[in-house]
């Protein structure tokens, strides 16, 4: 914390394992108003170079060293970019359902998590139609094992729902962690009838539980709407792939963007050409990008993704129950694009919701027992893969030479993407609920932490830095005497 | 424990594509070798809630991971099982993974925490440096003995690495 010319800076410092290094900073001036913040992520820029000179084909293995939550996403989307260096794009149906429904898999698990563990202890333990309570409610009770104690059956479910994403990814990876299934055109496996068998089993469980954790997302967000409309909340653009009918996809399609009303800003490009649509900014006290739309400029450029930005730039999802579930969430606003920071979370169980429902889906095609798992075609020497990563949209772009060894790559991950509206977030939040305040509670703080909480970001995709530092938030007066300090682990 | 020969999990975690982060999956790796009947392995980047589930099916877990500082070769200490409040990591500490194993599913597992103390982290290599592997060997033969012979317990006494009270681990690190 130091002062700066009569301004108080607070300083909210969370750091997780293998993850990398978050900041928040929180400039107070001499009446306690918060002034400015910054959300800082320190990016360790080294896995590229990592990746330079190793065969193309290690690469969709290699990239899954990023991230311990979604190694999944970086798979795919490494397999997808070296598809296209070996001409083998037109994947086979065996091939392509294979690495949807591994997918699929990495997303219920993946938004499973995310709302039992990390945000049901947010929104379980306020006071009727005050979430604010929620966030502030008492530390000791508002975590995991609380969640255990009071709504056990819901815990208990969290747990298995996750377990069972990651027995999909066993079954089609080949492993929970480093699956070696996608390869450059193709899968190296298909899908056994006793893996199919045993997936079935549970599935049915899985759905109905899904069910359940949608009824507790979509109340919660309906009950606290007036309150939560504004929570960390502003307009944006919203950018995803989509399907060539207009459709949610989150393994395949060319790119839309929208407006914060809704205005097509461009719609179904390719995504091999990415960087005629898609620029970076680099801001001189943020290691991490600022990515934009070209078009617009870095100023109003900078867009949403994630599963509010797939809700609002879908047309349709193709399963029924998270179709109907899309429409009730669109008619909350009227059929307008959700700028609401909180309706992440709600939205984030459709895709829970669609993702089980594909998950069976897939499980009843027989093209999953099929053995036709690879093709190839006319070599590339640069290519891109895109995913729409459970956090929101994944670039991969390499360069290939002569030698079969990667020459450049760039990643751009969801939680880069999200770094303008993260930004956005914490300002509102400090701004509504900060400004004035004597000290800085616990609660407060978690008012902070939930609305970045909303995006679900994974710094270890974002950064990569390993360290021990915990979050940290010290106030101090204008002349830098230290008033309070909280610190979190 | 429930059984005379206890059932038990070791979990070696870390990433190793960074340096001495790999040392908990290397020493899983080792382990799973031995192909010991009533010992159940398992790797991972991180800890997570379903892991909760793992642990309550057996009577001893042991978290094996790497250790950022500390005495070398590694330290074995007894856990606790705690709650967490974390910001937004996707991981849980051991402890915390030992607790919902208890408040969840009603597990009475033992946990201990194997810390082989690591020195290089912050690049993206696949390699353990040359001290983690001499103190890989070490705790190798250590946890060979320990699970062959039993007496857990006592031995986090004897490896705890200090008479003082061992830092609890936040976020799995050992520190």
């Amino acid at each position: 914390m130091v002062a700066l010319n009569g301004k108080r800076r607070i300083v909210i410092e969370p750091v997780t394992r293998v993850e990398g290094h978050g900041k928040v900073t929180i400039l107070l001036d001499e009446n306690r108003q918060v002034q400015q913040t910054r959300l800082h992520i320190v990016e360790f820029r080294g896995f590229e170079r990592f990746i330079q000179s190793r065969p193309f084909w290690e690469v969709p293995v290699l990239v899954q060293r990023l991230c311990g939550i979604c190694p999944v996403s970086h798979h795919l989307a490494a397999a997808k970019a070296m598809d296209r260096i070996v001409g083998g794009e037109k994947l086979t149906p065996t091939a392509e359902k294979m690495r949807r429904l591994m997918h699929y898999g990495q997303f219920f698990q993946s938004h499973a998590l995310h709302f039992f563990h990390l945000v049901s202890p947010d929104l379980l333990f306020g006071k009727p139609g005050d979430p604010f309570s929620g966030f502030a409610a008492d530390v000791a009770i508002r975590n995991v094992i609380g969640v255990a104690a009071k709504f056990p059956e819901l815990a208990v479910q969290g747990v298995m729902m996750r377990k069972y994403g990651q027995e999909v990814i066993l079954r089609t990876a080949g492993k929970k962690i480093h699956g070696t299934g996608a390869i450059p055109g193709g899968i190296n496996k298909n899908l056994s009838i006793d893996e199919r068998d045993f997936l079935l089993k549970d599935v049915d469980q899985m759905l109905a539980w899904s069910r359940g954790a949608l009824k507790i997302a979509k109340d919660y967000t309906v009950e606290h709407l007036d309150k939560l409309a504004s929570f960390g909340s502003f307009e944006s653009n919203h950018l995803s792939l989509i399907r060539a009918d207009g459709a949610m996809d989150l393994y395949h399609g060319g790119l839309r963007a929208i407006t914060a009303d809704g205005q097509k800003i461009f719609d179904h490009v390719d995504y091999q050409n990415y960087t005629e649509y898609i620029a970076e900014e680099v801001r001189p006290w943020s290691y991490m990008k600022f990515p934009f739309i070209r078009s617009i400029g870095p100023e109003n450029g900078w867009y949403r993704v994630g599963p509010l930005a797939r809700l609002n730039t879908a047309d349709f999802i193709d399963t029924p129950e998270a179709e109907a579930a899309r429409k009730e969430f669109m008619a909350v606003t009227h059929g307008r694009p959700n700028n609401i920071s909180m309706a992440y979370h709600w939205a984030r169980i459709i895709e829970l919701l669609h993702a089980i429902e594909k998950i069976k889906e897939l499980l009843h095609d027989p093209d999953l027992q099929g053995n036709d798992l690879v093709v190839k075609g006319e070599r590339r020497d640069e290519c891109v893969g895109l995913i729409e990563a459970p956090r929101g949209t994944l670039f991969h772009h390499y360069k290939v030479n002569k030698n079969d060894q990667v020459v450049m790559a760039n990643l751009i991950v969801s939680t880069t993407n999200n770094n303008e509206p993260m930004n956005r977030a914490v300002q509102k939040v400090a701004k509504d609920h900060l400004s004035g305040v004597p000290e800085i509670t616990e609660g407060l703080l978690n008012h902070v932490e939930v609305a970045i909480r909303a995006y679900d970001p994974c710094l270890s995709c974002a950064t990569h830095a390993l360290g021990q530092m915990p979050l940290t938030v010290e106030l101090r007066d204008h002349q830098g005497n230290l008033l309070d300090r909280k610190s979190k682990g | 424990m429930s059984t005379a020969i206890p059932r038990v999990l070791l979990i070696g975690y870390g990433n190793p594509g960074r340096l001495d982060d790999g040392l908990g999956p290397a020493l899983a790796e080792a382990v799973e070798g031995w192909g010991l009947p009533h010992v159940t392995v398992e790797t991972d980047y991180q800890l997570t809630v379903e892991n909760s589930a793992a642990v309550a099916e057996h009577d001893v877990v042991i978290f094996a991971d790497a250790a950022v500082d500390g005495l070398p070769p590694f330290r074995f200490r007894r856990l606790s099982p705690r709650a967490e409040v974390s910001f937004s990591s996707h991981s849980l500490s051991p402890a915390a993974v030992l607790g919902l194993a208890h408040e969840l599913f009603g597990a009475a597992t033992e946990g201990y925490l194997l810390g082989v103390r690591g020195y290089a982290f912050n690049e993206f290599e696949q390699s353990l440096s040359e001290p983690a592997k001499a103190n890989l060997g070490e705790a190798l033969r250590f946890l060979e003995r320990l699970l062959r012979e039993g007496g857990f317990a006592d031995a986090a006494k004897a490896f705890s690495g200090s008479s003082a009270e061992a830092p609890a681990p936040v976020n799995g690190v050992v520190s």
